[in-house]
């Protein structure tokens, strides 16, 4: 049986790496919301994505793209840029490498050399290079851990990934609603259907959505694929499925069950009760903040139960 | 400049009358310089990649840094070989012995070959062990001995590594490297491979784990944690040996019986390879102000619930001060002279030995009888005359402290400098590894080389080096491949204390 702190850094590494590679995706969706709409929503794309951030506040610098790009993904003094999460997940990795192969090692070790090294985004042109980097490092470290053996120490990994990727999806399609519509336009109009657009295709999903809805585009079904779709797999439902499934067989492994497969197997059952239409009847905004907030009610079972500290 | 009467090893092999030895030799000369310049980098990268680092405490800038490799490979022929670990079995045997002793009935002391006080004053004394027998009698499982060479057959211990000896993490990882950068080196010769290493270091552990009925004895290794300076090879060892890598807060005791954390609830612990120094082991024994350490270790240790490799107070065995005895100690327990002598050593604290040290301060080399890691000794030679005067002082201050050794000329390897091969000194720790029933000896070891010009102080916080080392297997029957002691050692050591069946 693996170690409670060992677990812990391993849990932790998985959600690193993948807010690495959300904050990567943010900033490509961003930058497709700044400058392939058919009106520019500008400013307004880059303020919103400091907001699902977190980073709203914190944040002092211009609202310009290589400078929010850089604050997003390169500051060491923005514990959630992509430099940052990369330099603790190495940090974890380095303390229980020897749970890891040393291809994942070498994996993240890589990324970190490389991050380290790159301190200015120069010009917006300078910003896709850039999130394709992280994200390639990201896809490596992911393609290193799914050869590890799956015992114990692969199932936090996973587990911190699943949780972190939900936290991701969610957040991403809050974007969204931090995007006001320009003046005169409506719902459904143009500028409207361009802006889910560039999300979809941010997280790879305009094929997707094309593949799976016939009809256009249309925010109830982006909400039912992003939610509820399991086929898609960073939607919510495919997310939670992962971590449930993970819970089970880690309790299986250690014999006992608790509170956060509880947690996780309610959240699952009432994103099965939901529909795209009702989502947005409800308030898609609302929906995610409530969801964030149950994810971390079940990262702090998840930490309470198997002894993280 | 280098010393001009060191002994050149590279001109040794070149010169051997066996041709599978003078190969090495010729690969050497046969390969351009670019190329080995070219190959360095690539394992350097690849060390740095893999994150074999190092921390230098006090160095802010260099948080993280590689201990610098060199390509060209330090070589032992079977003979020597052969030799040497004979000797690095006597040695350690002896050490085993006298901690043995020491902790027990302290018959060494009584027959007066070494001063008492020196022993039972000694810093390094643990007291709250004396009277405990550990499994097999063997304090110190894992001991680093430092050799140098000064001639074709002329070796000297400099000094023992009985406490937590690091290094063999070095020896591991530079084979690795040299197999990938110069395969054909290993294509054309016979290396003993040293990847048994962890496999003897399994087996040590689990010949000392206390019996309680369970077929798997449940072994760790304890490391101070992350920014420990050898935190590197911490996890790689436990990696290696295929055992958890634990902190003190993964331990705890209860009724002197040792648990780690785990997922599923806490887990009995049998045999702690333990990488922290005895001080900081236990707060309730050695030092209350410690954050480190595992509250009541000790008393698991006494109650034989728990193994730890090593022992608490090996440290009392590798002191400087007792290393001068060594020769005395080896013969007393074995009964035979040293097959690997010492260095001629001047004891600081007897008055002779300390007016001999004065009048010779340039030449000598006065280390303190406790420090390691090349800090806060004297390399006469290398001193300006205000570090002479210094130092002069603080000698006279504490005599006791210290002791005092020639400068030697250690041998020369060939090293990739700037300007080409230029020779480096270099110095040698090979890895012995003592079971409850026998000693075996790793075939190869951390060679150390002091990469600047004329330095003879190879350690890595000082500017040091590393190479592989290889041992060439013999055609012979005793291959030394097999990295065990020879079976007249093995009947010695496993005699049982109450007679035959």
């Amino acid at each position: 049986v693996i170690l409670s702190r060992a677990a812990s850094s391993l849990f932790w590494m998985g959600r690193y790496v993948a807010r690495a590679e959300f904050t990567a995706d943010l900033v490509e969706a961003t930058l497709r919301l700044d400058t392939l709409a058919v009106r520019p929503a500008g400013q307004e794309a880059w303020t919103s994505a400091l907001a699902v951030t977190g980073m709203g506040v914190t944040y002092s610098g211009r609202i310009e793209p290589a400078e929010v790009s850089r604050y997003l993904l390169l500051a060491p003094d923005n514990p959630n840029s992509s430099y940052s999460c990369i330099d603790s997940a190495r940090s974890n990795a380095r303390a229980v490498r020897a749970a890891l192969s040393r291809e994942a090692s070498l994996a993240i070790n890589q990324s970190w050399i490389r991050l380290q090294s790159r301190r200015e985004v120069c010009g917006v042109e300078d910003i896709p290079k850039l999130v394709d980097e992280i994200k390639g490092s990201a896809r490596g470290f992911e393609g290193a851990t799914n050869r590890l053996l799956r015992n114990e120490a692969q199932f936090f990994l996973a587990l911190g990934a699943a949780i972190e990727r939900a936290n991701g999806t969610a957040r991403l399609l809050d974007v969204k609603y931090h995007l006001l519509l320009p003046g005169g336009e409506r719902v459904g109009g143009t500028v409207d259907r361009d802006q889910w657009t560039g999300l979809l295709r941010a997280v790879s999903a305009l094929a997707a959505y094309r593949w799976l809805y016939r009809e256009g585009l249309k925010p109830s079904l982006v909400a039912e694929l992003l939610v509820l779709r399991d086929e898609f797999p960073r939607s919510l439902m495919a997310c939670l499925e992962q971590t449930v499934g993970l819970l089970n067989r880690i309790s299986c492994r250690i014999g006992r069950e608790s509170e956060a497969d509880r947690i996780a197997t309610r959240l699952l059952e009432e994103l099965r009760n939901t529909s795209g239409p009702k989502l947005i009847r409800g308030g898609l905004h609302e929906f995610i903040v409530r969801f964030l907030g149950d994810l971390t009610k079940l990262n702090g079972a998840i930490s309470a139960q198997f002894g993280f500290r | 400049m280098q010393l001009s009467n060191a002994f050149d090893e590279f001109a040794a092999i070149g010169q051997a009358i066996d041709p599978r030895v003078r190969e090495i030799a010729d690969w050497l000369r046969a390969t351009p310089l670019a190329e080995l310049r070219e190959r360095q980098s690539v394992a350097e990268r690849a060390f740095r990649q893999i994150g074999i680092t190092f921390r230098v405490y006090g160095d802010d800038d260099a948080a993280e840094r590689i201990i610098p490799f060199d390509v060209i490979p330090r070589v032992f022929t079977s003979r020597e070989w052969e030799h040497l670990s004979a000797g690095l079995e006597q040695r350690v045997g002896a050490l085993n012995a006298f901690l043995a002793d020491v902790y027990g009935d302290q018959r060494i002391l009584a027959d007066r070959v070494i001063p008492a006080e020196l022993v039972l004053g000694n810093p390094q004394f643990a007291n709250c062990v004396a009277g405990i027998t550990p499994p097999g009698g063997i304090f110190a499982h894992i001991c680093g001995i430092d050799l140098v060479r000064t001639g074709p057959t002329d070796f000297h211990v400099l000094e023992d590594n009985a406490r937590t000896p690091s290094g063999a993490s070095y020896m591991l990882e530079n084979r690795e490297a040299m197999l990938r950068i110069c395969p054909e080196l290993f294509a054309s010769q016979s290396v003993c491979p040293v990847d048994s290493y962890p496999d003897l270091l399994l087996e040590a552990m689990r010949s000392v784990a206390p019996q309680r009925g369970c077929s798997e004895p449940n072994c760790v290794l304890l490391t101070p944690g992350p920014f420990n300076s050898a935190f590197y090879e911490h996890s790689f060892l436990a990696d290696s040996l295929g055992i958890e890598l634990v902190e003190p807060a993964d331990l705890e005791v209860r009724d002197d019986i040792v648990w780690m954390h785990t997922v599923a609830g806490p887990l009995r612990v049998d045999v702690i390879y333990r990488r922290i120094d005895d001080a900081y082991l236990d707060p309730l024994v050695f030092r209350a102000d410690s954050l480190l350490g595992v509250a009541g270790l000790i008393g698991a240790y006494r109650a034989g619930n728990v193994a730890l490799v090593n022992a608490p107070g090996t440290g009392v065995a590798d002191d400087k001060a007792i290393y001068s005895y060594m020769p005395e100690i080896i013969r007393y327990y074995t009964g035979q002279d040293p097959i690997i002598p010492n260095v001629e050593t001047h004891r600081c604290r007897e008055p002779g030995a300390l007016a001999y040290t004065l009048d010779r301060l340039d030449q000598l080399v006065v280390k303190p009888v406790d420090g390691s890691g090349g800090y806060g000794m004297l390399v006469g030679p290398a001193a300006s005359r205000a570090e002479l005067d210094a130092f002069r002082a603080i000698l006279l201050a504490e005599p006791h402290r210290y002791i005092a050794q020639p400068t030697l000329a250690l041998s020369t390897v060939p090293t990739l400098g700037e300007a080409g091969l230029v020779p480096r000194h270099v110095d040698f720790r090979p890895f012995v590894v003592s079971a409850a029933d026998r000693v075996s000896v790793a075939p190869g070891g951390l060679t150390r080389v002091a990469l600047r010009d004329g330095s003879l102080v190879v350690n890595s916080s000082q500017g040091g080096g590393t190479k592989d080392t290889l041992v060439l297997s013999s055609d012979h029957e005793h291959s030394p491949c097999a990295g065990q002691s020879s079976p007249a050692a093995l009947e010695k050591r496993s005699q049982p204390a109450g007679g035959r069946p």
